[in-house]
């Protein structure tokens, strides 16, 4: 025994060990234990500022109690569920809008002039690495009275088309909508649509498009039966990228949003701070982790299943 | 032809619009730092009084000083742990849990932030209860931000030692190289470049961040972005702007200047490769 344990000692005392073990206990310790307490905290049951224990042994009985109120409360309560789809929504509209914009973007960065192409790249990149708080920040300004992009859409009557599509609630008025949270979260979150794209764009065989021309393709046929298809791979990973953290964010909206644009960090945030409802927050937060897992499962299945086709 | 050119000038509308917005509020941002009006979005001739005005702001010096040096810690940190990650995720394919290993280090970055805190925010209490310590501040905020500072700093590396070519390595180990010798006198040297953005880009998103440094600051331990959000909800507010200039303009020496030298060392570096090849 004792030399069994001396030689996993000697063998925990090589390099390869710590290397591994470092980094391991770090992740063990500060990722999935806090994650554990957040589960066991959303189904336990609070007395005054305590847990009841969720295992306990009674008269030889051995009894577990877990409490789902917290999520039968999401369910069924309509100011959760209709937040949750809220996000949801916000974040789909953020994320269609910086395809849209992103996409030719990525493109026509990709067949400049090469010699341009690291200068366009330092330039998408650049303001990323500038406060994002303070760019969201900006925005307050430019959307706010007598700001500049104020005074362009207002001036040109684009308010009204607003008020038509329900993004604003009256011509003027365009600080605090939804029309305000996806333009922030448009801008905030455009770089992470970008960069993948440019990415998959630059590397794609002209020599095809060539080809396509030779068989009698126009330009806009082949971009879309070929380009487009190629890049599928660019475009899950910067739609991943954009709509994951639009989901849980919290800074934009509180910036940007109104009441009307209540999001799910916001309610979480809430739960814990102002009514003190601990289990309640961490129900909140499991569910919002189950709603994110499974874009992201459905994303690491299409990533696998494209590298094994390249092999 | 015609169809060409109407395509190339379309092409560089879009990428010339694109480039507008991006950079829009940043420029707003610094024009409004110097406006003289008790309104924020008029404009009334030129000043200086709001950064004449800043080192008299007690609140925003100490936040600054407090972020400066949390950033500075996550960032040193952050590579350390981020290079042990890479290392272990390139070189060694087979230990137990590996999997469970490289799930942990990429989900920082798909977590919703207020989950990460809220997470580490009860477990915090929890410990708290239990033995006492430690009290929310400069350290707990540390800790949030060196688990996210990890993740990215891991990528940033991983990508690197994953496009090293192993020969070298080999070669020193054939040349009677010890382990550790292979990795001070070789590996390292090819991954600086990298642990420099890592060190970069850790440090600039500890200085930004907001969600994890409320959940996790306490009483008296206000960095600089908490000041400045708890500033902006309120309204518009020009001291802010000037505060915003000026980091604007230390990031962006700091960039220029970063990637001058990481580009100057590559390109010293390829030419040696290519010395050496000849050679």
């Amino acid at each position: 025994m004792l030399g069994r344990l001396r030689i996993l000692f000697r063998g925990l005392a090589r390099g390869r060990s710590a290397v591994i073990g470092v980094p391991y206990l770090w992740l063990l310790v500060f990722f999935l234990l806090p994650f554990l307490i957040v589960a066991r905290i959303s189904v336990s049951e609070m007395e005054n500022v305590a847990f009841k224990d969720l295992i306990t042994f009674k008269d030889g009985l051995l009894q577990l109690s877990l409490k789902f109120s917290g999520y039968r409360f999401i369910a069924e309560d309509s100011l959760y569920f209709d937040t949750y789809l809220r996000s949801l929504k916000y974040a789909g509209a953020t994320t269609l809008l910086c395809l849209a914009i992103g996409y030719p973007f990525a493109y026509f960065m990709a067949r400049a002039r090469a010699t341009v192409q690291p200068a366009l790249l330092m330039l998408v990149m650049l303001p990323f690495w500038t406060s994002f708080l303070l760019r969201v920040y900006a925005w307050k300004g430019l959307l706010s009275e007598n700001g500049w992009v104020e005074s362009v859409i207002v001036g040109s009557g684009l308010d009204h088309w607003l008020v038509a599509a329900g993004l604003i609630e009256a011509p003027g008025r365009l600080m605090n909508t939804p029309f305000s949270l996806v333009l922030g979260m448009t801008y905030t979150y455009l770089p992470f649509m970008v960069l993948p794209l440019y990415a998959n764009l630059a590397k794609m065989d002209l020599r095809l498009l060539e080809a396509a021309a030779d068989l009698g393709a126009t330009a806009w046929v082949a971009f879309w039966k070929i380009t487009v298809p190629l890049s599928k791979a660019g475009i899950i990973a910067g739609s991943m990228l954009v709509f994951i953290p639009c989901v849980g964010e919290f800074v934009i909206p509180e910036l940007l949003g109104g009441p009307s644009t209540l999001m799910i960090g916001r309610v979480m945030w809430d739960e814990f701070f102002s009514n003190n409802d601990w289990p309640m927050a961490a129900s909140v937060a499991v569910v919002m982790v189950l709603l994110i897992i499974v874009p992201l499962a459905i994303f690491n299945k299409y990533q696998a299943e494209s590298q094994e086709g390249r092999r | 032809m015609n169809a060409a050119r109407l395509n190339r000038w379309f092409g560089r509308g879009w990428l010339g619009a694109g480039f507008v917005f991006l950079y829009l509020p940043i420029v707003a941002l610094v024009l409004y730092s110097f406006n003289d009006s008790p309104l924020p979005n008029v404009w009334r001739g030129f000043t200086l009084k709001w950064y004449a005005a800043l080192p008299a702001d007690s609140e925003m010096l100490a936040g600054l000083w407090l972020s400066l040096k949390i950033a500075f810690m996550t960032a040193c940190g952050s590579v350390i742990l981020g290079t042990l990650a890479a290392f272990t995720l390139v070189k060694y394919k087979r230990f137990m849990g590996r999997t469970l290993f490289s799930g942990m280090v990429n989900a920082p970055l798909v977590m919703p932030e207020v989950v990460i805190g809220l997470s580490l925010l009860l477990m915090l209490v929890s410990v708290q209860r239990a033995i006492g310590i430690p009290e929310r501040g400069l350290m707990t905020i540390w800790f949030g931000h060196m688990l996210l500072g990890m993740a990215y700093a891991t990528v940033v590396i991983q990508a690197r030692l994953g496009d090293l070519n192993p020969q070298l390595e080999e070669a020193a180990m054939d040349l009677g190289a010890k382990p550790h010798q292979v990795f001070y006198l070789v590996t390292l040297p090819m991954i600086t470049p990298s642990m420099l953005s890592a060190w970069l880009l850790t440090f600039t998103l500890s200085l930004d961040d907001v969600v994890l440094s409320a959940f996790l600051s306490g009483p008296g331990a206000t960095t600089l972005p908490l000041v400045i959000f708890s500033r902006a909800r309120l309204g518009l507010n020009p001291s802010v702007n000037a505060v915003a200039t000026i980091i604007v303009v230390l990031v962006a020496i700091g960039v220029l200047i970063a990637s001058y030298l990481i580009a100057r060392s590559e390109r010293q570096r390829t030419l040696e490769m290519a010395a050496a090849n000849r050679a």
